[in-house]
């Protein structure tokens, strides 16, 4: 269990919990109680119905016969985009509203970016009939519109962030500001693997239901349930987790990140952590975070809204470092390609985010392999980006 | 003795703590600003170390961050600008801010620079417990400095006996659940967590901060600890133009 958490919330050297102490009971109340309720029989039981009959899982693993014959090799897709809402996000929301009303706080906050955690948290809490509180970098909220009215359909408060850059790290700042004033009745769906510890191992839990899947359904198809490669995009790294979390401790399988490098990692316009980043500590973890010599936080760039974080989950800088885990850095452009590349072969439009998956094929060698790509979300959201870059 | 246990042996109550965001208004204001603190009899003073997501901070000192960062305000400026600072002031000086900035600087190097230009103490509510035991407190014990930590109405009786056994100096009692910069006058339930702390019968004395913003708080909260510290309100009242006669205007109208 080398890449999992240990009992002081690292993986390695990454991880903890570093909050001021207006937080420390909501942590601590968390710390002590997720693993108990997430591994009860009636919570399991309930997780499992929503995931089936609400989200529509198991997601199918899909084997992209024409993507496949253009690279000499067996590729499937992890069909994520066809959850409920169009990305894997919502696995996590439903785990973390059923362990809210657990833990007797009916008011949801969250941060979002792209705005796909935002829509799938305001869709929990419509199903569960919680109040909800979103908040948005102004910026995000901008060139997000049709999920800032998707939300507020749903019933969602969305609060625009104007602190700072204005996106998805000012968001994560408001909702944590909003959890200090209000630290009794509120619970916060943080929607990635980031965030002081239990978050990112609890995050990961929920979305473990990925390769969880992935075990049974391989072994249908393949004969043998395991994989050569998977392959995953990396903003903050939830997806990825979910994918690789049943694989971390086999080294039969070659885990591969795929961040955003936006317009270069060589250009002050890019969100390639692994390659930018340092050592540090943000949003409650110790982290590799994009930061200048004097330690402040630098702003990312992705032509993906849902990538543009500074930092990654700790999981991921612990694997990144103890070389378990390969990460490649894509540029804008080529992730774009890869977009449409994938539209024109197999009939799916991806996120922009998950597009950057697809875009690595050079830079590896899969010929011959058994390779799943994880399709994390559906590229409906995008559209206008896809418009306004043009090419195809 | 460090002064700041001198200062809590001498005088037991109406401390009056003031927080100043370094590198604001301008780069080369933190000077100016400790020599008229100390001119207006003021007892302790917090230097906040300015950082780009400060997530337990209101919107008064989010925008006095941004300013001293934009202004070219770091940790080697700041110690700089500290170097002689003994030869104006002999007011207890705590540095104040969060983690990530004194990573980068480095723990080692941080704590020589306090000891360097004879600071007393540092305040890094985000830094969990165990880092402070393995990285800093060695140190801090054998040089006598202050490690400082918050408690909220939230912290359990048993944390708290926790955070007084490593703390020296005093303990930084925040007066409700919030971040910093929002208004108060006390409730019957914030007095009554005054109360219960001064029940305990701690070791370390206790300031009252967060929500202090005029002489009536200030008062209120002398009233049930030994004193209070006053931040945003105080970087509010800040005028560029006229910095000194503005600071002094702020202290008379608080005392």
């Amino acid at each position: 269990m080398k890449y999992n958490v240990n009992n002081d919330g690292f993986y390695g050297d990454f991880g903890g919990a570093y909050i001021p102490e207006m937080l420390f009971s909501n942590i601590d109340e968390l710390r002590k109680n997720y693993l108990s309720i997430v591994e009860k029989k009636s919570f399991t039981k309930e997780f499992n119905y929503y995931l089936k009959k609400y989200v529509g899982r198991p997601t199918p693993l899909y084997y992209a016969k024409r993507l496949s014959e253009k690279y000499g090799s067996k590729i499937y897709l992890k069909r994520e985009d066809l959850c409920h809402t169009g990305a894997h996000k919502i696995n996590n929301t439903i785990g973390q509203i059923l362990l809210a009303r657990e833990l007797k706080k009916f008011k949801i906050i969250a941060e979002t970016g792209a705005g796909q955690h935002g829509v799938a948290t305001a869709t929990v809490c419509a199903l569960m009939g919680m109040e909800c509180v979103i908040y948005m970098g102004e910026v995000d909220i901008e060139r997000q519109r049709p999920n800032v009215e998707r939300m507020r359909i749903l019933g969602a408060d969305v609060r625009p962030a104007t602190s700072g850059s204005k996106t998805l790290k000012d968001a994560t700042n408001e909702a944590m500001r909003h959890w200090i004033n209000n630290p009794d009745d509120t619970h916060y769906i943080i929607g990635s693997v980031v965030g002081p510890h239990p978050y990112p191992d609890m995050v990961a839990r929920f979305q473990s239901v990925i390769s969880e899947e992935l075990i049974i359904q391989l072994k249908k198809v393949e004969g043998r349930d395991y994989p050569d490669y998977i392959i995953a995009c990396v903003g903050g790294g939830s997806n990825a987790a979910g994918i690789f979390y049943h694989y971390l401790n086999n080294p039969k399988v070659n885990l591969i990140g795929v961040e955003a490098a936006g317009l270069g990692v060589s250009t002050n316009k890019s969100a390639a952590t692994t390659k930018l980043g340092k050592k540090g500590v943000l949003h409650g973890s110790k982290t590799l975070l994009m930061q200048d010599e004097n330690g402040q936080v630098t702003e990312p760039y992705s032509i993906s809204a849902g990538l543009d974080y500074p930092g990654i989950g700790p999981l991921h800088a612990h694997l990144f470092e103890s070389k378990r885990g390969m990460y490649i850095s894509v540029e804008d452009d080529k992730a774009m390609n890869a977009g449409i590349e994938l539209s024109r072969l197999e009939g799916i439009i991806p996120a922009i985010e998950t597009a950057h998956a697809f875009s690595i094929f050079d830079n590896i060698d899969i010929r011959g392999k058994v390779v799943v790509i994880n399709l994390s979300g559906r590229g409906d959201k995008d559209l206008e980006t896809y418009i306004k870059w043009g090419k195809y | 003795m460090n002064r700041i246990n001198k200062l809590f042996q001498e005088k037991k109550n109406n401390i009056l703590s003031i927080y100043f965001t370094a590198g604001y208004p301008s780069l080369n204001d933190t000077v100016e600003i400790i020599k008229t603190l100390d001119e207006s009899n003021v007892d302790l003073i917090e230097i906040g170390m300015p950082f780009s997501d400060p997530i337990a901070d209101g919107p008064i000192i989010q925008y006095s961050s941004n300013v001293a960062i934009d202004n070219g305000m770091n940790l080697h400026v700041l110690f700089k600008q500290l170097a002689n600072i003994r030869k104006i002031t002999n007011i207890p000086i705590i540095l104040m801010g969060y983690v990530n900035p004194v990573y980068q600087f480095g723990y080692d190097k941080f704590i020589n620079k306090i000891l360097d230009c004879d600071l007393d103490g540092m305040i890094l509510p985000d830094l969990p417990f165990d880092d402070y035991k393995t990285q800093f407190k060695p140190i801090f014990v054998k040089k006598n400095l202050s490690f400082i930590s918050l408690i909220t109405p939230n912290t359990s009786e048993d944390r708290i006996i926790q955070i007084d056994d490593n703390s020296n100096g005093f303990i930084y009692m925040v007066s409700s659940s919030s971040i910093t910069g929002k208004k108060s006058s006390f409730n019957k339930s914030q007095i009554q967590y005054f109360k219960r702390i001064n029940n305990l019968s701690l070791k370390n004395p206790r300031i009252i901060g967060f929500g202090i913003s005029d002489k009536k708080s200030y008062n209120e909260a002398c009233k049930y600890s030994n004193g209070a510290i006053i931040g945003t309100n105080f970087i509010k009242s800040l005028d560029k133009n006229d910095l000194s006669n503005s600071i002094r205007d702020y202290i008379r109208l608080i005392r």
